[in-house]
């Protein structure tokens, strides 16, 4: 085998890791919109509130400290101690199911009923307002993020691959996307054992499929919505950590949402396990459009490829690969 | 009775809401607190907004007058720093710094017909530079082409001066800022025989799997790289992963802050980056900003910023319109000038020891003269290394010249280019 070949299944192998990152994000969308019918354009955002509310509980900054210093002329930035990893997760999600709370005590609850684009429109001022608040919490500054997942290259695999060819260096995969891939994978058999298993996860299931038949058997349907932002918080806090351990954390964080759109396209917007086979073809389908193609066209070819990709598949499955078959009685 | 009240009532609303105090100095800051840019963008707001404090608490203004600091936020965004001109130039507004190639690509020609001047320290149009087309426009003390061109010489330095058939790749971000060296990296490969390779990585820059899986393969010699933002954190956490030797990976003055470095921990240490100032805070202007600024609680932000790369920065722009405006109001004599006097005092700026030592900024920036001719100044830049140890940048290098001689030509063709395009009649300069 030659080198060429080799590398080629590196991209390929590379494409379906960052793939299932880009699932990570599309989770979320995913969760929302099968149990309510609400895309959530704040979904990005979540994760970068969330990541952001890690990384401030793991350091022991406090919160609104400029705020609180521009007012009272104080100099305060941090308690002076900081948490284990472990502990600042529970409470970073716990932050984020109370962020749930609030968003169906102050925004959904007075907009039952109204047609999807107006809650379309409520999530993008949630965003906007996310955004300023996460910035006013914690600051714009760039914070390191360090949960103890293993960064660089896989050595083992490197070197028990070099030589397989001349000039090839070994498969590189990086400990981070290997660990992503272990966490998507457990997040996913946990997210469909609940929805399959549990009373609520059942509910759930029950006022995705027709939530005035769930509500006529006595099933809450603002409980329901609390407990799916919780969800879509808990996979923001995730995909939130996965890619602000790559990058540190920052305000560009919330762009990874339209990463998660051509996956939404093509695995549909109502599939678990669409979300990640999605997420696998656009990461590998971009990956591979930019080895083979993209130097012959001057690279940068994977923002929109996605989309064309996506596009291909939609015109075939305007539902998307595993979304539901929408029938209209007319 | 009533209407003259109303008349009174109207009038004294007028004057309060009037923006400009009499006898101020108005310098307005396109600035960046929010959006995906606003960890790099709000340092170099209160590097800028400081100074200006500063010189208002120290020296009672700038020859007299008070400065007045108005902030418009821009979010980087081309279309709000556009109408952040439109709503601020009736303000008495001197100098405009839009801190974004893209809101300057577009202001150029407002600010022409304005006759306001623009100054764009180390972005914006590289071709600006000659003043007899853009009579509106500098881009002091340096710019893009030169820093290409810096950025070869220093590999030359490092191979004993021969880099014929070494391969340089050149990581850049997608955009027009991100372009803007490709046209010197090219000529310069023709002059020193060495093969470039492009690698454009899109808006923001999140994910760069696969240009550093080509780097890997590829094995180039020396990274060269024009980022902004996440772009940057991620090129340099991605080099880590990959083993590229920091000291070989050389960015742009916008790819080395500390905001670059930080998130990629030790793995960061070696990496080096160009700069056209001073890193840290052992200057004398350092410790008036302490006392009359920071202490006095005055400042822009938290403090914490000062001595960092791009606090320095805004406020080293800061400083370089301060002394035009010193150099207007000593040509036409007036104490109040006029964006346009504001435009001579740029065009006859001289930074010199003597001047910078004056006013605390001794050894901090590169010794230049602007002309009618040459508004770009003469592009000297220095190489700042990272040193993740002891979290600080420090300069391997003395400010070095570029080279001209390719340099040169390429702006002269394309100021020509864009002259012919808008029926500009260059000026005499002569």
């Amino acid at each position: 085998m030659s080198a060429d070949f080799y590398y080629t299944i590196e991209v390929i192998i590379n494409g379906l890791m960052t793939g299932v990152l880009y699932s990570l994000v599309a989770l979320g969308f995913v969760l929302i919109f099968k149990a309510s019918g609400v895309f959530n354009y704040a979904q990005g955002v979540m994760a970068l509130f969330a990541a952001l509310t890690l990384v401030g509980l793991q350091n022991g900054q406090i919160p609104f400290a400029p705020l609180i210093n521009s007012i009272f002329g104080t100099n305060l930035s941090t308690f002076g101690w900081t948490l284990p990893t472990v502990v600042a997760i529970v409470l970073a999600l716990g932050v984020m199911v109370l962020f749930a709370y609030l968003v169906e005590r102050y925004i959904l609850r007075y907009l039952v009923g109204q047609d999807p684009v107006i809650l379309f429109m409520a999530t993008i001022g949630l965003a906007y307002f996310m955004e300023g608040f996460g910035d006013l919490m914690w600051g714009a500054d760039i914070k390191k993020l360090d949960v103890g997942l293993p960064q660089g290259g896989n050595v083992w695999l490197e070197s028990a691959t070099e030589g397989w060819a001349e000039g090839f260096y070994g498969f590189y995969i990086d400990n981070l996307d290997i660990w992503a891939t272990f966490i998507a994978v457990v997040l996913v058999i946990g997210l469909m054992v609940f929805s399959q298993y549990t009373k609520t996860g059942r509910a759930l299931r029950a006022v995705a499929d027709d939530n005035q038949a769930a509500m006529s058997v006595g099933i809450s349907l603002r409980a329901i919505w609390v407990i799916v932002w919780s969800l879509a918080g808990f996979v923001a806090l995730v995909a939130g950590t996965m890619w602000g351990a790559k990058s540190g954390v920052q305000f560009s964080l919330s762009l990874i949402a339209l990463k998660a759109l051509p996956v939404l396209m093509l695995g549909g917007f109502t599939s678990i396990p669409g979300a990640i086979v999605g997420g696998m073809i656009i990461g590998v389908g971009e990956k591979l459009f930019e080895y083979s193609i993209g130097p012959m066209i001057g690279g940068a070819t994977e923002n929109w490829f996605a989309y064309v990709l996506a596009l291909l598949f939609l015109v075939f499955r305007p539902q998307g690969l595993f979304g539901e078959k929408i029938i209209e009685r007319v | 009775m009533k209407l003259s009240k109303l008349a009174l009532v109207a009038a004294a609303a007028i004057t309060a809401a009037s923006p400009i105090l009499a006898g101020e100095l108005v310098f307005p800051s396109l600035s960046y607190r929010t959006g995906p840019y606003a960890a790099n963008g709000t340092p170099v707001a209160d590097g800028f907004a400081d100074y200006f404090t500063l010189l208002n608490e120290r020296d009672g203004g700038i020859g007299g007058v008070m400065t007045k600091v108005i902030e418009c936020e821009t979010g980087y965004s081309t279309e709000k720093g556009v109408e952040c001109y439109e709503s601020t130039k009736g303000e008495g507004s001197l100098v405009y710094m839009p801190l974004s190639t893209g809101i300057t690509y577009q202001l150029i020609p407002k600010v022409t017909a304005d006759d306001i001047p623009m100054l764009t320290t180390g972005y914006g149009r590289t071709s600006a530079a000659n003043g007899a087309v853009f009579s509106n426009v500098f881009n002091f003390p340096a710019n893009y082409w030169q820093g290409a061109s810096v950025a070869v010489n220093h590999i030359l330095d490092q191979e004993n001066g021969d880099i014929k058939g070494k391969t340089i790749a050149l990581l850049y971000h997608n955009s027009a800022y991100g372009k803007e060296p490709i046209r010197t990296l090219e000529a310069l490969a023709e002059k020193h025989g060495f093969d470039l390779t492009l690698l454009p990585v899109d808006h923001p820059g999140q994910e760069q799997k696969s240009q550093w899986l080509q780097i890997r393969r590829e094995r180039p010699d020396y990274v060269v790289m024009w980022g902004w933002g996440v772009m940057n954190q991620v090129a340099i956490q991605e080099a880590a992963n990959i083993k590229f030797p920091m000291d070989k990976f050389i960015g742009i003055w916008w790819s080395g802050s500390e905001n670059d470095v930080i998130p990629a921990g030790a793995a960061a240490d070696g990496y080096k980056a160009l700069t056209f100032h001073a890193v840290g805070t052992d200057f004398p202007v350092f410790e008036d900003i302490q006392k009359y600024v920071v202490d006095a609680g005055k400042a822009a932000g938290t403090g914490e910023n000062v001595g960092t790369v791009l606090y320095n920065r805004g406020m080293y722009g800061a400083m370089l319109a301060a002394e035009a405006a010193k150099v207007a109001q000593k040509m036409h004599g007036v104490a109040e000038i006029t964006p346009s006097q504001m435009r001579d005092g740029l065009e006859n700026l001289v930074m010199n020891d003597e001047i910078a030592a004056a006013i605390g900024f001794g050894g901090f920036g590169p010794n230049f003269e602007v002309s009618c001719a040459n508004h770009g100044g003469p592009g000297l830049a220095a190489v700042q290394q990272w040193d993740a140890a002891n979290q600080k940048w420090n300069l391997i290098t003395d400010f070095m010249a570029p080279d001209m001689d390719v340099i040169q030509p390429l702006i002269d063709e394309d100021s020509a280019a864009y002259a012919a395009e808008n029926n500009i009649t260059p000026r005499d300069c002569n």
